[in-house]
């Protein structure tokens, strides 16, 4: 691939996303009524400020060329354990949830670096096992949160005006952006991706860097974890099935390569706020009455827009490789 | 493995490594012959009729959609579709069978396309992904991601999420039925496993198989039909998991779009992976995963049967999993 081509496949990889989001926001805004309404932008960002959290380390973890699977049921442990710690005050549920979230990442990195296991079978192991432990904890059933101690509010509360877990989401996606962009870890990230063998020779850290990513993803799972314990009032040990895919989907949605080496936590962003718009404008289209779609439908919609997103990529690929 | 091809273990030098490879090698086997000398000792009632069938029975869809895996994977692809190509068979075949599709002429022609449509329609699922790997070359992950979120998303709108309750022995058989007592399902299984295993071994298209996983390009230059190749490969995958469906559907006498399948990319992999098949492609072994399977359920039918509860024996699976990885890891240093 040469250099001029390779910018143009990664410029509309990274821009398509926005594009695509622009005009989904500008479809919904001329066709519904208050769909830009403050109640429903703000609905929206509260909910989908989980999938983000979750998005953001997946979106780290697949630059290194790696994949996490075990984000689903590592948000339902720290659901459960932040449910679990909830009376103790907003602190303890907090960090809980953040801590079974560590936990479970430390274990992945543990796998992946020291055993030199696959991250996909590492990280599918600790999906069966996070599964496994938030259910024993909690019992088998959901747990429900303590709503004396405030703890609620992390999921329900605003703080000017903006939703707590918007903010927290917020945050942390500024924060991802600056480490992988301006530190030496973030260009470490980038360079395992791009060639592994490479980044070990040249005498970076890979190995620490690898294990600081997946913690770092668990992390954020546990994170993703206390907020959806707090939003719906309870811990959930059967919640979060299907969440790593979807937080993979947007990952590729925002242009970010499965191979590697290429990403942007910006546009990783765009595609969580896109795959979420799109279950948004269903409700919308239902509600205008014209037509009817369950929301079984949001699957098939996403799945053939994930279709459409890596048609798009493959072909650009190809044509990238054919003009190299 | 009997049929691991293409790295065939060097020439046998002292009796001292050959204990050490003995157990690498057939660490599997060793592992399930052990959980079956423990479950003798400690578990009662187990050396019964019912708990072979019982146990037969739990891993007979795993073990059928874990085949189409391993040769996916044998050509170092993967598929997450395979539940919910499981919910769209399972979803579809009450359909056809209770007439809900189009009138049927008669109940018997309902029954014998509520069979072929499902599978037919799995397998061209299958084929689709095939061509996403290798026309659009998507990496397969990708690929049959995409099935993986939109294809429960089919059967749930087919069925718009309701649960299909049936009673009809005649297509039940499949789930339900005994030939000499022993579960059809289990016959099935059994058939599959062998022809299977028989094709990797003993065909050229087995061969080309591990060929491809082994070094794509290589193959391609020797004049191996890779585009074709891998393309049949995920449409045995999607013809396999379309069986597995009807499967579960008529053992349940019930579809529930929502649940036939759920999972069961993992369960399948994972069973490939502990029976000891490379998961980077090159290297299988279908009857390893027929081990695999029998492990994982065996070990947790031992948990259960001794009185540990479920959630505990899923953290017991994702220990076997690594375990049963890195031993393979270490006996390919």
């Amino acid at each position: 691939m040469n250099n001029t081509t390779l910018k143009l496949f990664q410029g509309i990889g990274r821009y398509g996303v926005l594009l695509a989001l622009l005009a989904l926001i500008l479809f919904g805004w001329l066709r519904y009524e208050n769909f830009l309404g403050t109640f429903n932008v703000l609905s929206v960002l509260r909910y989908n400020s989980m999938f983000a959290l979750v998005a953001l380390g997946m979106c780290f973890v697949i630059i290194t060329g790696g994949i996490d699977l075990s984000v689903g049921s590592t948000a339902a442990l720290g659901s459960v354990v932040a449910a679990l710690l909830s009376p103790y005050g907003v602190v303890p549920g907090l960090l809980g949830g953040l801590a079974a979230g560590l936990a479970v990442g430390a274990c992945n990195a543990f796998i992946i670096t020291r055993l030199n296991i696959l991250p996909f079978i590492a990280t599918l192991a600790t999906m069966l096992a996070a599964s496994g432990c938030a259910l024993l904890l909690a019992g088998n059933q959901s747990v429900s949160v303590s709503y004396e101690s405030g703890f609620v509010e992390l999921g329900q509360g605003d703080f000017l005006g903006f939703p707590i877990p918007a903010w927290i989401a917020l945050i942390a996606y500024l924060l991802g952006s600056l480490v992988l962009n301006l530190t030496s870890f973030g260009r470490t990230v980038l360079a395992i991706g791009g060639n592994e063998d490479a980044t070990r020779l040249m005498g970076l850290p890979a190995q620490r860097v690898k294990a600081l990513v997946y913690l770092a993803s668990g992390g954020l799972a546990g994170l993703a974890g206390v907020i959806l314990a707090a939003q719906f009032g309870a811990g959930q040990p059967i919640e979060g099935v299907g969440w790593e895919l979807f937080a993979i989907a947007a990952v590729v949605v925002g242009g970010t390569l499965l191979t590697g080496g290429v990403g942007s936590v910006g546009s990783t962003l765009a595609g969580v706020l896109l795959l979420g718009l799109i279950f948004n404008i269903l409700n919308f289209e239902n509600g205008l009455g014209w037509i009817s779609l369950s929301a079984y439908w949001q699957s098939v919609i996403r799945g053939a827009f994930l279709l459409l997103v890596v048609a798009i990529q493959a072909r650009l690929s190809m044509r990238a490789e054919e003009a190299a | 493995m009997a049929e691991s091809a293409t790295t065939l273990p060097p020439a046998h030098r002292t009796s001292r490594l050959d204990i050490g490879s003995l157990l690498t090698r057939h660490g599997a086997w060793i592992a399930l012959a052990l959980l079956i000398l423990v479950n003798l000792a400690i578990t009662p009632n187990f050396a019964t009729w019912q708990t072979l069938n019982v146990n037969l029975t739990q891993v007979c869809a795993i073990v059928i959609v874990g085949v189409g895996m391993t040769l996916v994977i044998a050509t170092g692809g993967i598929d997450l579709s395979v539940g919910a190509l499981m919910a769209i068979a399972g979803s579809l075949a009450p359909l056809i069978f209770l007439g809900k599709l189009f009138p049927l002429p008669h109940p018997a022609v309902g029954i014998a396309l509520a069979f072929v449509v499902p599978v037919v329609v799995a397998a061209a699922f299958g084929w689709f992904n095939g061509w996403l790997v290798t026309r659009l070359r998507i990496q397969p992950i990708i690929a049959t991601l995409v099935l993986f979120i939109a294809g429960r998303g089919i059967a749930q709108v087919l069925t718009n999420g309701n649960l299909q309750v049936f009673n009809l022995p005649n297509f039940q058989f499949i789930g339900l039925g005994r030939v000499f007592g022993i579960p059809f399902q289990a016959v099935l299984m059994i058939v599959i496993v062998a022809a299977a295993a028989w094709m990797l071994r003993r065909t050229v298209f087995g061969r080309q198989i591990l060929a491809i996983g082994g070094n794509e390009k290589a193959a391609r230059l020797s004049g191996i039909p890779v585009t074709s190749v891998k393309q049949r490969v995920y449409l045995i995958s999607g013809l396999l998991s379309g069986i597995a469906g009807l499967i579960v559907i008529a053992r349940n006498s019930a579809a529930d779009a929502n649940l036939v399948g759920l999972g069961m990319e993992l369960d399948a992999i994972a069973a490939v992976a502990v029976g000891g098949t490379l998961l980077t492609g090159g290297r299988a072994t279908v009857i390893g995963t027929l081990v695999g399977a029998l492990i994982i359920q065996l070990v947790r039918y031992t948990l259960l049967a001794n009185g540990v509860p479920d959630a505990a024996a899923l953290v017991a699976k994702a220990g076997i999993i690594v375990l049963a990885v890195w031993l393979q890891r270490q006996s390919h240093r």
